[in-house]
């Protein structure tokens, strides 16, 4: 325990000489989880790809039956809750601390929109029984215009690549609203905003993900 | 010929597929031994040769030595070449069946193989080859992966649900092989083997002669004939000893305790749904792991397995 | 020495620091009791946790090895039955791959010793390592929960269709290998973001030990290839628990789908499990040869060409599927390529031994077991890449013995190497030199006597998941038994003089076995901090021709922040 070094600041933990590495540290590490990230959802894209090779047709035929225009608003929902994550860093830097909470406050919001509109588009489609898996029990008008016999494959794919997304975005929400809080308590300053930024380019990978996604199910042509 | 490692590998009864296995074989394992003989030499010899005397030796600082290291790794890289384009040319090979082989249908499924012939013979964990000829076998599964080996032919293949995949070989004596099942599939895995009876060619088709043109005899004898065909004694006995499924013997008509409860009576249309729908009702103390008979058996057929259990008493 | 240049040309001022034979603080006494152990970040105590969680999971997936092999004994049934057996395989094999070779090295040996060998006083997030290893105890919990469940009999790899029938014990268990997986990929970030940011002054990358090496390239397998384990095994268990049909035959699926998502992890975990080995072996042959190692560039480099090459072979785990005859042919071409790296390794470990001052010491007699086993599993490494022979040899027993031979004889043997090496350094005391030798020999011909046989059944077509096998095999059976009992008495004899030197071995020198290593100038056990400074480094790690004192600077004043210049006389301490 002899070199606790006294000149520390609170925020640096023991084991780093000082802040710049502590920051350079967190963003590496946070730069080498989001490429693993991208390789999880790499699995799901492969197996997307695979489908639609082998069942071209299933594709545009299915995709017809989600909301493009829900499916649209949701991007744009996203791309402004990058912006204004990556505005709260900008504040953060600039010891705004009262623009930083605003900022974060309206992205949180932002994730919820997208959850609550995600939840209906997820409703819909429940109700008329496109649903994942076993519980695949489409009403007969649905049918009518959606008669591929691998359907299920089509929309179990969907279901696993939304939802996994939607549940980063919830991990996102929780992570602004513990940011919200932390902020609150005047942990950030120009000096140590670590977690804002690493959360930012986690929120940045949420949306790019999303901004793949969308096309890739909604606007198939 | 006498090879070293001649004891390792089963004897040879397909020549056209096994000889380019065989001989890549030997050919890694004595230029694995050289290599190892050398390596084993050195670290015994350095272990000697340069024990420590005290703890002030003097060793020499040698970080590398360009030459020495790239010879032996381009070495190596020429030797795994060679073995690379061999291995391919002798597995093309494997892929390249002959136009005039001899086709048999293989359906593997938990835990037994049926073979259909061309002319409606089927048997069920034999097949029966003519020697001198190539034969393919395409193979099929019913339910999970199964994979066709054949040591004595170095053929193997996966049986994979909805494709068909396929091996060939050429026997070249009368006599048995076995097959062997490769992917593990359950409980009775290593129980699902079946026997390849190589005859000579005019008595192979005196055998398929014997055995085609589809079922006869009375009901009885071909629900029998359907029972042993598809492998249904594999789980359920025929003598009232314990499987993995209830034993036919004394079954019709038996009350039988369900899963979920209940009770019923084995009949007609109990056992016909249990047939084509191993699910919808299972006996107390068995798992469901019978694959459903739907568009394999047809109603003529599952009728005659009906009279045939309904003698086994 | 005055003045120490480091890479980015500044000069620091640096005194010698002897590290204390008799260290009265160390971080074994700084913090006591379980709560202390089990909150701790510091990630030598958490490596410790790993270490005897890895033990643990050793000794019940062996006696399931133990169980099974006395099953074989004779064909059919001797003493448990069919599903009895299956199930036990299939438990020792995901036990074995997940629970114990996967954090084996790096989780446990890797975690203690990675911070030190750079200077550092613990890794970049220490709170995320204790998180790890959490992570790591609930996917070990859900395992255990499936065996509540009836357990499972799909074998480690989970093929489908067998294995998305819907049994609960599946669901359980791949949700536990789900969990598990977020544990490798959380060290691996951990790992390469400490390699990165955290060395101490002076070690620049071609200074680093080839121990540091090798873990960066698993971390990088590990952040590369675990995610998509992840994901894989959740479409599986979606399968199980709603039957979405990604992977089912019968819903429209593709199961070689499956087999080519499963390997493109699980065959780049064949080197997360083996790299870390090879760190190990090259420490421990430099510090037992007293010699610089030979062709340092060609061992670090080559772990790194396994590592992507490493990525590009996974097909040739299924040659026999169906899948196309291009990817055959290019799987079957890469898989010699990644066999090369793995040779230049072998022979520049031979080279380091020539004209050293080699100490046959517990650990150097494992690393000698080791070149030999591990060369033989090479070998037929490349038999099984061969693609003609591989046809015949595919999913016998002469797959089990190679990767047997290259898990347990390469992985295995390494990691008793680097725990007989690194005990001393670990627990501050000695273990049994002459149990430990007469332990590594009985390792030695157990080993060899339970897979030899293999490779002849193998060869004549006994197959793998067997619980019958035909008479003719019954020979081979008998001695691979035999030989696991052998294996059995070894394994206990380790487990043995390891508790005895805890309870009554004698002190450790801070430096037995006088390496020139950096994590050998601390004190045995270490400070809670690794080091009572901060470490600098002017040599290479393996410069044996150049004095102890080079190799035991520190900063003489500590500072924060970079860049500042100091000319001051050294002086000669002793720490307390």
């Amino acid at each position: 325990m002899a070199n606790h070094s006294a000149s520390h600041p609170a925020h640096v933990q023991h084991h780093f000489v000082d802040s710049d590495q502590q920051f350079e540290s967190a963003k590496m590490g946070m730069w080498v989880f989001l490429v693993n990230e991208i390789l999880f959802f790499g699995g799901l894209f492969c197996a997307y790809i695979v489908f639609r090779a082998w069942y071209p047709d299933l594709f545009s035929q299915a995709a017809l039956e989600l909301n493009k225009v829900w499916g649209g608003v949701n991007t744009v929902v996203l791309i402004g809750s990058s912006l204004t994550v990556a505005m709260a860093i900008r504040s953060a830097q600039k010891n705004q601390i009262r623009g930083l909470r605003i900022n974060l406050l309206i992205t949180i919001a932002l994730a919820c929109v997208f959850m609550v509109i995600k939840y209906f588009e997820y409703e819909h489609k429940l109700h008329l029984g496109i649903a994942p898996g076993m519980f695949w029990n489409p009403t007969p008008e649905v049918l009518a215009e959606l008669s591929h016999p691998k359907a299920n494959i089509f929309f179990g794919i969907y279901y696993m690549m939304t939802g996994v997304h939607g549940l980063h975005v919830l991990v996102g929400i929780g992570l602004m609203i513990w940011l919200y809080i932390r902020a609150g308590k005047g942990h950030f300053n120009s000096e140590y905003y670590t977690p804002v930024e690493i959360t930012g380019l986690y929120w940045h990978l949420v949306d790019l993900i999303w901004i793949f996604l969308f096309p890739l199910l909604y606007l198939i042509e | 010929m006498g090879r070293l490692f001649d004891f390792m590998l089963p004897e040879n009864k397909s020549p056209l597929t096994a000889d380019p296995t065989d001989g890549l074989f030997h050919f890694i394992n004595e230029v694995s031994l050289i290599f190892l003989v050398g390596i084993t030499i050195a670290l015994i010899y350095f272990a000697f040769k340069y024990k420590r005397k005290s703890d002030n030796d003097y060793t020499p600082v040698i970080t590398h030595n360009n030459t020495l290291e790239i010879t032996w790794s381009v070495i190596p890289l020429l030797i795994t070449l060679v073995i690379f384009g061999w291995g391919y040319s002798g597995w093309l090979n494997l892929k390249a069946v002959p136009d005039d082989a001899y086709e048999i249908q293989v359906t593997g499924f938990k835990w037994n193989w049926a073979v259909n012939y061309e002319n409606g013979a089927q048997t069920l964990n034999e097949i029966h080859v003519p020697k001198g000829r190539p034969v393919k076998i395409v193979l099929q599964s019913r339910d999970v992966l199964h994979s066709f080996f054949v040591p004595d032919y170095r053929v193997k293949h996966d049986a994979v649900p909805g494709r068909y995949t396929y091996v060939w070989f050429q026997a070249e004596e009368v006599g048995e092989s076995v097959v062997f099942c490769t992917e593990y599939c359950g409980t009775e895995h290593s129980y699902m083997d079946a026997k390849i009876i190589v005859h000579e060619p005019e008595d192979f088709e005196t055998w398929l002669e014997i055995n085609g043109g589809g079922p006869s005899g009375t009901p009885v004898e071909q629900g029998e004939a359907l029972v042993m065909q598809q492998g249904c004694q594999t789980c359920h006995s025929v003598d009232g000893s314990a499987g993995l499924a209830p034993t036919f013997q004394g079954l019709f008509g038996r009350d039988e305790q369900l899963a979920d409860g209940s009770t019923l009576q084995a009949d007609e249309n109990y056992i016909r749904e249990s047939i084509l729908d191993p699910g919808a009702k299972i006996v107390a103390g068995y798992a469901n792991i019978m694959p459903p008979y739907e568009g394999i058996l047809s109603d003529d057929e599952i009728t005659n397995i009906i009279e045939y259990l309904k003698t086994l008493e | 020495m005055a003045a120490a240049e480091t890479n980015n040309m500044t000069t620091l001022q640096v005194k010698r620091f002897k590290p204390s034979e008799n260290p009265t603080n160390t971080y074994l006494t700084d913090e006591k009791g379980v709560w202390a152990w089990m909150t701790t970040v510091d990630h030598k105590k958490i490596g410790l946790m790993y270490l005897a969680s890895v033990a643990f999971f050793f000794a019940f997936a062996g006696f399931l090895a133990i169980a099974l092999r006395t099953e074989l004994w004779e064909p059919a049934t001797n003493f448990i039955d069919a599903d009895t057996y299956n199930k036990y395989f299939t438990l020792h094999g995901a036990m074995m791959v997940f629970f114990v070779l996967i954090p084996s090295i790096p989780a446990a040996l890797g975690n203690f010793v990675l911070p030190m060998q750079l200077g550092a006083k613990d890794v970049a997030f220490p709170r995320l390592n204790l998180a790890s290893f959490y992570i790591y105890v609930i996917g070990a919990i859900f395992t255990f929960i499936s065996l509540a469940y009836n357990g499972f009999d799909t074998g480690w790899t989970f093929y489908t269709p067998y294995s998305s029938t819907g049994s609960t014990g599946v669901i359980w268990v791949t949700l536990g290998v789900f969990i598990l997986g977020f544990s490798s990929i959380l060290t691996g970030t951990n790992f390469i973001t400490t390699i990165h940011k955290l060395r101490a002054p002076g070690i620049t990358w071609d200074k680093l030990p080839l121990n540091i090496w090798a873990l960066y390239a698993t971390s990088i397998i590990q952040v590369l290839a675990t995610p998509v384990l992840a994901i894989t095994i959740l479409l599986l268990a979606m399968e199980n628990i709603m039957d979405i049909g990604i992977f089912d035959p019968a819903k429209g699926g593709d199961p070689v789908l499956y087999q080519h998502f499963f390997w493109f992890y699980s065959h780049p975990a064949v080197y997360i499990m083996i790299v870390p080995g090879f760190g190990i072996i090259s420490e421990v042959i430099s510090t037992f040869s007293k010699k610089t190692v030979f062709g340092y560039w060609a061992i670090a480099l080559s772990s790194l060409a396994i590592a992507f090459i490493g990525f590009l072979v996974w097909g040739h785990h299924m040659f026999t599927s169906g899948q196309s005859a291009v990817a055959t042919t290019v799987f079957s071409f890469l898989t010699f390529l990644v066999g090369i790296p793995t040779g230049i390794k072998i022979f520049n470990w031979i080279a380091t031994l020539y004209k050293g001052s080699i100490d046959m010491k517990t650990p150097m007699l494992y690393v000698f077991i080791f070149l030999f086993l591990f060369s033989i599993g090479g070998f037929t490494g490349i038999m099984l890449g061969a693609l003609s022979v591989d046809i015949h040899l595919h999913d016998t027993y002469y797959v089990v013995a190679h990767f047997h031979y290259v898990m347990m004889g390469g992985t295995l043997i390494a990691l008793l190497a680097g725990l007989h090496y690194w005990w001393p350094k670990m627990t501050g005391k000695m273990y049994n030199e002459t149990q430990g030798k007469i332990a590594a020999i009985l390792v030695f011909i157990g080993f060899n006597m339970t897979f030899l046989p293999q490779f002849i059944m193998g060869a004549q077509g006994m197959p793998r998941r067997y619980y019958n096998y035909i008479d003719q095999f019954q020979p081979f059976h008998q001695t691979s038994t035999i030989g696991s009992y052998i294996l059995g008495v070894a394994f206990l004899l380790i487990l043995y003089y390891l508790v005895m030197s805890l309870i009554k071995g004698e002190q450790a020198p801070s430096n037995p076995w006088k390496s020139r290593a950096l994590e050998w100038q601390s004190t045995s056990p270490p400070d809670f901090h690794n080091f009572a400074h901060t470490p600098v480094v002017i040599n290479g790690p393996y410069d044996y021709h150049k004095p102890m004192e080079e190799f035991q600077l520190g900063l003489a004043v500590e500072h924060n922040g970079h860049g500042e210049h100091h000319e001051v006389e050294t002086e000669e301490t002793e720490k307390a």
